[in-house]
């Protein structure tokens, strides 16, 4: 053979190159081959599949929380309104080491321990590809770090969502309530697909009670990302339905009037249109800031205000149930002259003291310790009203017996609910020989139907109580569930009277005449307040001793003395002929009904005086004359 | 062989030929071979600019390269096949050299000493060798009779080893492994006996153990693996691979439309634009772009072995063979790794990535090509 000449053989060589060539060709022919079946495989054969796996790949479904509805007041005063905020939020499935992640963040800026338990659990709960919030209320400067140094940590997003805000702070606490961030146990009970996308959820207050309106309908969108997760175009949107804007009845200027009012002082006020049942004002104090809690309040400034011996996070007004006192006394009058017991012209001795027959045990009046003796060796209803006269409804009571008592009173409100459009609120006590029994499984005293008699004892009731009670005294008999909702997106909501007490209107007449010298008359417990008055009002005072501590408050040495001191209270409606407002006002600890009853006169003003300065003007005009 | 096309040509076209032909040989130039690059990185352009995200400036940039490429095309074609035969062993000499130097002297990124650094201009002296190797080999074996003797084999292994060692240590398994088949190549066209491929082949299977164990570096490993399995590192190594291959299999016949590929326009694909953009091709333009794209490759391979077949010289045939076929490797590489075949190597897609190294040498080598097609000398 040629090739084993050691000579050059160039015919053989052409041979030989053709050959390899050739081979070659073939060689290319069939790894092109290859490569076409693996090509042909991955685009004809497999082409559904990775169709839709680079469709899964770019398509998002995001959810699109709504816009939470606005609150306002009565007179479109914005109550509770949404600010952008940004949001630091992580998309898990981008992040290639979560924990080094969250390291190098927090050497960016501050993340609570809160905060990574709220991340961590809602890690749980995720879908795919979804954005979970780690930090909220992105700073300024927070932002610009993060834009700075986001090309380092893929999967870390910043984004602005609507957030509540509370324009006037403490102002509303009690009365709006606020929104918080979905907590695990709320996470389980809410809709998960209406929440999708929605961080905060109506934690107390109007905000809790009608969640439902304000939180609006989810939407949805399907958007086309990047691999970094960045929103490029959105191919299909469903719009989300906002929640309803609702108008309150609250009025602003009212409420900022009593808490000025109340200044310092721990207490309560609550205002009520008696002709509709609208609650126009719902302060307690202390108040605190809401737009605390509505990120994540910091442990820190929760521990404050748990610890305070204030508790501003206490309801007052609706979670505080104090004896309601004198202030029953109107109503104790009334049950009087239906149980046909008494007539206004009925009188009773009054010696400072009662003691039940048979037995030596003295019932004080309160004015024994101050007097020596009682009103008037005869009291009637009136000045039994208008002086606040113990003895006088010592008799009645023992006379009406607690349990028709208890019937009576119930129409006014007492001892249930009044199931005003808020939560926690407490029903107080009114009780009766079947609820000592049940509550206490003990029989009824005698001498316990004495003390309810004034309101003392058992009885309890929260100011919204005595607000709503009062409505019924201002409105003869017609019980309306109080209302915090005025309208629903310009819808104004009827709230019908339900009639739970029906009596001739002299009866009425006689004691709203009774209320009406609590203030209008010289002897009146509340004449003080009457001074310069330019409307008439029918009011009762109260005062009611200090039992134990108040509600979950807290000993501190030096405020005992001051912690035992009487509360004070007060109730009224006005104007007397044609009442627009009624008022219910407790001051803890303020020794008595004089520290109350200014607070009702300057929300009465406020309501019914359109002069800025009327009190100085009617003084002049009495001087002048 | 020359004669053998001579007799060919139709007695009636000849005088058609000779009026055209004079001036593409005057100028050294394939034209059959110039219509089918100009053809492919036309296309190659057009593919870049959506894959670079539809970038002016990355588009101009590559177009520059293009153009310095063409030139450095045309100059190696004007190169009389005698002079690359007898300057290749220096080139060799300064190619060995530099890499010598790279070792000592030598920059480099990510744990690698890729390049030199001369007054600013940086440059890898592997690139040389892509060239000069074929050329080397060539040289060696076209002075002796062929298919070549046992000691002249050993010789040419030899000659292949050192550079590509030199290289390996850089480290640039990618780069050694070309080289070395470039020269490898000039082996089997001078017709070594199958007895030494089959053996090679063998002994290469039967080291991938040892290889694997000893050699390989882990990222090396994890390349392999990956190919193996991509789902089980979905968003690390195994992400370029799912994602290469989803762009592939999405884009369907007909493919999404130019501009329209979501993998590639959304940066689901890492690389688009340099050793991945046929992902973005198969994407946008489909199994048909594909096709389309074989054609091309496989028309110029196909010219380039028959410039093989028809070189005037051993030296001639040899060469344009080894070139032919290292082009060809390339394709096969690339295409082979995108599309989940072999694993991740830093191969770009011959004259349709962006990058400008790469262009300037392969465009060398078509000159090279040209060079032999065009060539009257060095009778075998």
């Amino acid at each position: 053979m040629p090739q084993h000449i050691p000579l050059k053989d160039p015919g053989g060589e052409a041979r030989l190159f053709i050959t390899r060539i050739l081979f070659s060709v073939l060689l290319v022919l069939a790894l092109l081959g290859v490569i076409l079946a693996r090509y042909y495989d991955l685009q004809i054969n497999d082409y559904e599949i990775y169709r839709t796996q680079s469709d899964r790949n770019r398509v998002q479904l995001q959810p699109l929380p709504p816009k939470r509805g606005l609150i306002y007041d009565r007179n479109g005063v914005l109550l509770a309104d949404n600010r952008p905020s940004h949001i630091l939020s992580i998309v898990r499935e981008r992040v290639e080491d979560l924990d080094a992640t969250l390291a190098e963040l927090q050497t960016l800026l501050p993340i609570s321990e809160s905060d990574l338990e709220n991340f961590q659990q809602k890690l749980q709960r995720r879908r795919p590809y979804e954005a979970v919030p780690l930090r909220f209320r992105l700073t300024e400067e927070e932002r610009a770090l993060l834009a700075v140094n986001r090309h380092r940590m893929p999967g870390v997003t910043v984004d602005a969502q609507l957030v509540r805000h509370y324009p006037h702070g403490p102002l509303f606490s009690h009365a709006v309530g606020y929104v918080g961030r979905i907590n695990e146990q709320e996470a389980q009970s809410l809709d998960e697909r209406d929440y999708r996308g929605t961080f905060h959820v109506g934690k107390v207050g109007v905000e809790k009670f009608y969640e439902d309106l304000l939180h609006g309908e989810v939407g949805y969108q399907n958007v086309e990302t990047n691999a970094h997760g960045r929103v490029l175009r959105v191919l299909e949107r469903f719009d989300p339905v906002p929640g309803a804007d609702i108008t309150l009845h609250l009025d602003f200027e009212l409420q900022q009037t009593a808490l000025e009012a109340l200044g310092e002082q721990r207490g309560a006020v609550v205002a009520i249109d008696p002709w509709t049942g609208g609650v126009l004002a719902l302060v307690s104090t202390p108040g605190f800031d809401t737009n605390l809690f509505v990120n994540g309040i910091s442990s820190a400034d929760y521990q404050a205000l748990r610890n305070s011996p204030d508790v501003p996070l206490f309801n007052r007004a609706i979670q505080g149930q104090y004896p309601p006192g004198s202030t029953v006394k109107p109503m104790m009058a009334m049950a009087g002259l239906q149980a046909g017991l008494v007539t206004p012209e009925t009188t009773v001795p009054d010696p400072g003291w009662y003691s039940l027959p048979g037995d030596s045990r003295r019932y004080r009046d309160w004015i024994l310790k101050i007097r020596g003796t009682g009103h008037a060796p005869r009291v009637d209803m009136h000045m039994a009203v208008a002086e606040s006269c113990d003895v006088y409804f010592y008799d009645l009571a023992r006379r009406l017996t607690i349990d028709r008592m208890h019937e009576y009173l119930s129409g006014y409100g007492l001892g249930k609910r009044t199931q005003v459009d808020t939560t926690n609120e407490r029903p107080g006590v009114l009780p009766s020989t079947r609820w000592k029994r049940d509550a206490m499984n003990q029989p009824w005293y005698p001498g316990e139907t004495l003390s309810a008699g004034i309101g003392q004892g058992y009885m309890l009731a929260t100011p919204m109580q005595l607000a709503a009670a009062t409505s019924v005294l201002a409105t003869r008999g017609q019980w309306r569930t109080p209302r915090l909702l005025r309208s629903v997106a310009g819808q104004e909501l009827p709230n019908e009277p339900v009639e739970t007490l029906s009596a001739p209107p002299a009866y009425w007449e006689a004691v709203h005449e009774s209320m009406r010298a609590v203030v209008h008359s010289a002897r009146g417990t509340a004449r003080k307040i009457g001074e310069g008055i330019r409307y008439e009002m029918a009011s009762k005072t109260g005062t009611s001793q200090v039992i134990g501590i108040a509600q979950n408050a807290i000993y501190v040495e030096a405020d005992v003395a001051e912690r035992h001191r009487n509360h004070g209270l007060f109730i009224a409606f006005a104007p007397y002929e044609a009442p627009t407002i009624a008022v219910a006002v407790i001051v803890e600890n303020g020794g008595g009904a004089s520290a109350a009853s200014p607070i009702a006169r300057a929300v009465l003003d406020a309501w019914l005086v359109d002069d800025p300065e009327p009190v100085d003007g009617v003084a002049e005009e009495q001087t002048d004359g | 062989m020359g004669d053998y096309v001579r007799q060919l040509q139709l007695p009636g076209e000849s005088s058609d030929f000779s009026r055209r032909q004079p001036l593409a040989l005057r100028l050294h130039l394939d034209l059959p071979l110039l219509l089918l690059l100009a053809l492919l990185t036309g296309f190659g352009l057009f593919v870049l600019y959506s894959a670079s995200g539809q970038k002016m400036p990355a588009l101009i940039r590559q177009g520059q390269y293009f153009l310095l490429a063409y030139c450095v095309m045309f100059a190696a074609a004007q190169i009389d096949l005698k002079r690359y035969q007898r300057w290749s062993p220096w080139f060799y000499l300064l190619g060995v050299l530099l890499l010598v130097g790279v070792i000592f002297f030598g920059v480099g990124a990510k744990g690698a000493q890729r390049w030199l650094s001369v007054g600013g201009f940086r440059f890898q002296p592997s690139e040389i060798l892509k060239l000069v190797m074929p050329l080397t080999v060539a040289w060696y074996l076209s002075s002796r009779a062929l298919p070549p003797r046992f000691k002249y084999v050993l010789a040419c292994l030899l000659l292949v080893a050192l550079p590509s060692v030199l290289i390996l240590l850089q480290p640039d398994l990618g780069t050694a492994l070309l080289i070395a088949a470039s020269g490898l190549f000039v082996l089997f066209m001078a017709g070594i006996g199958w007895a030494y491929i089959v053996g090679a082949f063998v002994l290469a299977c039967l080291s991938a153990w040892p290889v694997w164990m000893y050699v390989l570096k882990d990222y090396q490993k994890q390349r392999i693996l990956t190919l193996l399995n991509p789902e089980s590192d979905k968003l690390g190594a195994g992400w370029n691979i799912i994602q290469s291959k989803t762009a592939i299999g999405s884009g369907g016949w007909e493919g999404k439309g130019w501009l329209n590929g979501t993998q590639s326009q959304l940066d689901f694909l890492p690389e688009s634009h340099t050793d991945f953009i046929i992902a973005v091709l198969a994407e946008e333009f489909g199994m048909r772009g594909v096709l389309v794209l074989i054609a091309l490759y496989l028309l110029i391979v196909l010219r380039g072995f028959w410039i093989a077949v028809n070189a005037k010289s051993n030296f001639g045939c040899m060469v344009a063979g080894s070139i032919t076929l290292t082009f060809f490797v390339y394709i096969f590489v690339n295409m082979g790794m995108v599309a989940g075949l072999l694993p991740v190597v830093g191969v770009p897609l011959p004259l349709v990535s962006a990058g400008g190294t790469s262009v300037v040498t392969l465009m060398a080598g078509f000159g090279v090509l040209m060079a032999v097609a065009t060539s009257d000398s060095g009778r075998r």
